[in-house]
């Protein structure tokens, strides 16, 4: 298995060192494909979903296959734009001259994914971005979700270039095995602690790295609004995206003591809207991935000091990997609940005096992937962009900013660096080379030596545009 | 102590980052202004520190450093405003109705590592981006270079916020000390060995990190060119930039065999020109930093490999660090000196067969900082650009392309990662915070469960924005 991280990444340069990968057909070529796969296997992939997530089909076809199709679709129709060099005003200092910022592709990359969205733009849009900035890819799915994996690993066989496409499947060794190779990027996908594993394995090659991590993302609940919309988009982001495991789903809730109750009923009114009485039974919520998460989501709930603060839910179902959509009110602030990321069906909700102090309590924490606010008041939208600092934010939504392509995804401190999605797939696996060009002409004899004071105040003068001082310097005075 | 010193200096930074004082516009150009006054009123001083530690002409110290960091202050204070506005993006059906900026914000607390060879500018010119970004900021000065140290931490330590921007000098160990604090950003300038190491402390936080590397930045001469102009721009790339010991300096030349007596002679003639019959008396040529350099160039000389092919110098001078502009001629691959970034005065000279054979030649070692090609044949130069991979590419120049704020600046592969310059600093000491906003309207109920085909069918066609499908979904078509 060893040997085969090494066959892969060797076979992987020799077809890039032949500028396979380069040319603006191929690229389209790849997309393409992973169009046609994506939505001519649409039903097995949901399948494969479900098999491994019980994922429900319209989370696995809006969260998953659409979203790939569309990265491709949006690749395949911006790429010429996306790869034409970005020209570059020069100054006096290299008059004449012209300048340029060329994309050019770092190479041979890596891209590491994860289980829970494990076909969707999360797993293929870094794959996307490598393919459209013209690298070759290795892509390593997730074994939490093998399913997912097992069927990557057949369609990209079957439907991309191999020779500079490949999907590696395993786990702990075979990523070590991949990791030791010299990546000219890598893409994880993942937790913090995996992260600094990866980091610190590229450092030995100097490999830049991007990190798309987690955290505990907070909602903001204000009064005076629309609370029902409000809940059915908090309920929406958090158990309709993989039953709260989802890296930017809302972790937490903060709200005034005042305003709690009426949020919790408003919460409650509409899950069971959702869901029905007995969530449990609900086909439209994904199970738990596997019993260690489950056990994971358990201790947290039955923690004696949260136990008793259950306000909604709290049903499990340890056959199926079901936890019902719970709510818990005022866990304390040093409980397990509330010091790691839930990645779950529980929401907890914190309660302040005033609204404003949610902002200190957020700053308080490590920085999330994503942070959201429900308020009319513009002052504290205000505040709150200015002042709370997070991979991404949404005002009076949740989640949706991963749909925008013109809006880069990605985080920041303890939930990542670098980011994706759209162009910024482009740019994340692309060198942006400065190219000046030049003439023969041109040539300041007071560039060079022998050194003279005329020549520095000269120069000085010709730069900043100070025609005066360039007389002055040219005829001594 | 000076493990309680580093600790303490990264805590009150803390602290001062999150009373929220560097954000301000006002704070962020009150600073820049204050380092806009040191270049202004110590030019002198800072000439007479760098000539100390270098040997630096005045006319380099001046224009390369001085007049630069000035500029690079001048841009940030005119652009600081437009810099700093959040940039409003496109947002499209899914959403609607929304809208969306990416707002920048300050990473928060940073490291700037800087380097001996422009002690002054790469220790400022980083500082600038942070600054203007609105962090707070440790700057190392470079040990090698003690006396531009000394002068960085005692005239930013007049003119700055010492609670917000702070000089901590030092070696290996106070280095150390400040890798192990948790940055929110590192910069480093140096060599890929030291770079690894930071990487590595820079994993354990998380921590992103650029890194400006050098590597060996190959110049290649075509024929039918104007041979005065070439050999007075690699003159002036190499020997006029601190004596070839510059990160963008032409390390070595590539050119036919044919060629190469021609540009030999063209480059002894320029050589003669602008540092006399007598180089190691000349005072425009920086010495070489300290002996352990001196030691390494004088070894690369020696190599028996290479030390008959001397066509041009080779004259020392141990006592006062000092070795004359030297030219080898056809030298071979395994030598020492094609195997090693060269950072002095000594210039090989590989020739080839067909001038299209340098590109293989070039791109058989790591990604340089730099690359150059002076020719006038516009085929061979699109071949070039597209065929190199280096940090950037200058036609017809050397290291100029350094001085244009519109383009990035930073390395590649073993050259680097990340850049810098004009806003590209800003850019390096930022987040770039997505945005979405919405208000309570564009409720679309098709987003939430029970899910059921008809749903799926409009969500799908919303994700196309393809009106027909839209509107056969919401009519049951």
């Amino acid at each position: 298995m060893a040997a085969g991280a090494e066959g892969v990444a060797e076979d992987l340069r020799s077809a890039y060192a032949a500028g396979k990968t380069r040319p603006y057909e191929w690229r389209v070529s790849q997309l393409e494909a992973l169009l046609k796969l994506t939505t001519r296997h649409e039903r097995e992939i949901v399948e494969a979903l479900r098999s491994d997530l019980n994922k429900p089909e319209y989370e696995s076809v809006i969260h998953e296959t659409v979203g790939v199709s569309s990265a491709c679709e949006l690749a395949l129709k911006e790429l010429h734009q996306w790869m034409k060099p970005e020209k570059v005003k020069t100054t006096m200092v290299t008059y004449p001259s012209s300048a340029q910022i060329v994309s050019e592709p770092l190479g041979v990359v890596l891209v590491i994914s994860t289980w829970n969205y494990p076909f969707s733009t999360l797993s293929l849009g870094p794959v996307i971005g490598a393919i459209a900035a013209g690298n070759a890819v290795v892509l390593k799915p997730s074994e939490v979700s093998p399913a997912t994996s097992s069927l990557l690993s057949k369609l990209l066989g079957e439907y991309m270039d191999t020779s500079a496409v490949r999907v590696v499947e395993g786990s702990v060794l075979e990523t070590t095995a991949l990791l030791e190779q010299k990546w000219d990027k890598i893409f994880y996908t993942g937790n913090g602690k995996v992260g600094r594993v990866i980091l610190a394995a590229a450092a030995k090659h100097l490999t830049p790295v991007v990190l798309e991590l987690g955290g505990k993302s907070p909602v903001v609940v204000d009064s005076n609004i629309n609370l029902k919309v409000a809940a059915r988009r908090m309920i929406s982001g958090k158990w309709g995206g993989n039953s709260g495991q989802t890296c930017v789903s809302p972790d937490y809730v903060i709200t005034t003591k005042e305003y709690a109750s009426k949020l919790v009923d408003a919460l409650s009114c509409e899950i069971e809207n959702f869901y029905g009485k007995d969530p449990l039974q609900s086909n439209d919520l994904s199970s738990i991935v596997n019993s260690r998460h489950f056990d994971r989501l358990i201790n947290l709930l039955d923690d004696e000091t949260v136990s008793g603060k259950i306000v909604l839910g709290g049903q499990r179902d340890k056959v199926k990997l079901k936890i019902a959509p719970t709510v818990v009110l005022d866990a304390p602030k040093d409980s397990p609940i509330m010091n790691e990321e839930i990645f779950g069906p529980l929401l907890p909700i914190i309660t302040v005096n005033k609204i404003e102090d949610s902002i200190r309590l957020i700053s308080s924490k490590e920085k999330p992937l994503a942070a959201y606010l429900f308020s009319n008041d513009k002052k504290l939208k205000e505040e709150f962009i200015t002042s709370v600092s997070a991979g991404g934010m949404v005002i009076n939504d949740t989640n949706l900013h991963l749909v925008e392509p013109n809006l880069p995804f990605g985080g920041v401190g303890e939930s990542g660096t670098g980011s994706y999605h759209g162009r910024f797939s482009f740019d994340a696996f692309s060198h942006k080379k400065a190219v000046l060009q030049r003439g023969f002409t041109g040539d300041i004899a007071a560039r060079y030596p022998p050194y003279a004071n005329w020549k520095i105040d000269f120069l000085k003068s010709l730069f900043s545009g100070n025609l005066i001082g360039v007389l002055r310097a040219l005829f001594g005075w | 102590m000076a493990a309680v010193d580093v600790e303490a200096a990264v805590k009150e930074l803390r602290n001062t980052y999150s009373s929220g004082k560097t954000k301000s516009y006002e704070w962020r150009i009150s600073q820049l202004e204050a380092l806009l006054k040191i270049v202004t009123h110590h030019e002198n001083e800072i000439v007479e520190a760098v000539h100390s530690d270098l040997c630096k002409p005045q006319t380099e110290t001046s224009f390369q450093e001085i007049f630069s960091v000035a500029s690079s202050c001048k841009l940030a204070l005119k652009e600081l405003r437009r810099w700093m506005k959040p940039q409003k993006v496109k947002t499209g059906m899914l959403t609607f109705p929304s809208s969306g900026e990416i707002v920048p914000e300050p990473l928060g607390v940073v490291l700037v590592i800087s380097t001996w060879n422009y002690p002054f500018l790469i220790a400022v010119d980083p500082v600038i981006g942070a600054i203007a970004a609105g962090n707070a900021v440790v700057l190392k000065p470079s040990e090698v270079a003690p006396a531009t140290s000394a002068l960085l931490s005692k005239l930013l330590g007049e003119y700055l916020d010492t609670s917000a921007v702070k000089v901590i000098e030092g070696a290996v160990r106070e280095t150390t000390e400040l890798l192990a604090q948790k940055w929110d950003k590192i910069m480093y300038t140096g060599n890929g060995r030291v770079a690894r190491i930071v990487l590595a402390a820079a994993a354990k936080h998380l921590t992103p990190v650029i890194l400006e590397l050098g590597g060996k930045c190959p110049a290649v001469v075509d024929a039918n060119i104007n041979l005065k102009v070439t050999a007075r721009r690699i003159i002036s790339g190499k020997w006029g930039c601190n004596n070839g010991q510059t990160c963008i300096s032409p390390d070595y030349i590539l050119t036919t065999k044919e060629y190469a007596p021609k540009v030999v002679d063209a480059l002894a003639a320029e050589l003669e020109k602008f540092y006399g019959k007598d180089p190691l008396g000349s005072n425009d040529l920086s010495r070489i930093v300290n002996i352990h350099h001196f030691d390494r160039l004088e070894k690369l000389m020696d190599d028996e490999k290479v030390s008959g092919k001397i066509v041009h110098g080779g004259q020392r001078d141990k006592t006062n660090l000092k070795i004359a502009p030297t030219i080898l001629l056809d030298v071979e691959e395994d030598s020492l000196i094609m195997n090693e970034e060269i950072f002095g005065p000594l210039l090989p000279i590989v020739t080839v067969n067909k001038i299209e054979d340098s590109f293989g030649a070039i791109n058989a070692k790591g990604k340089p900082l730099a690359a150059y090609l002076f020719t006038n044949d516009k085929t061979l130069k699109e071949e070039f650009v597209r065929s190199v991979s280096a940090g950037a590419i200058a036609i017809n120049e050397t290291a100029l392309h350094f001085m244009e704020v519109g383009l990035p600046f930073g390395g590649v592969g073993e050259s680097g990662m990340g850049s810098y310059h004009g806003k590209f600093s800003f850019d390096a000491f930022s987040h770039k915070k997505a945005v979405l906003r919405r208000g309570f309207g564009g409720e679309v109920s098709a987003r939430y469960p029970p899910y059921a085909p008809w749903k799926l069918q409009l969500l799908k066609a919303l994700v196309k924005g393809n009106i027909i499908e839209i509107l056969r979904a919401l009519l049951g078509w």
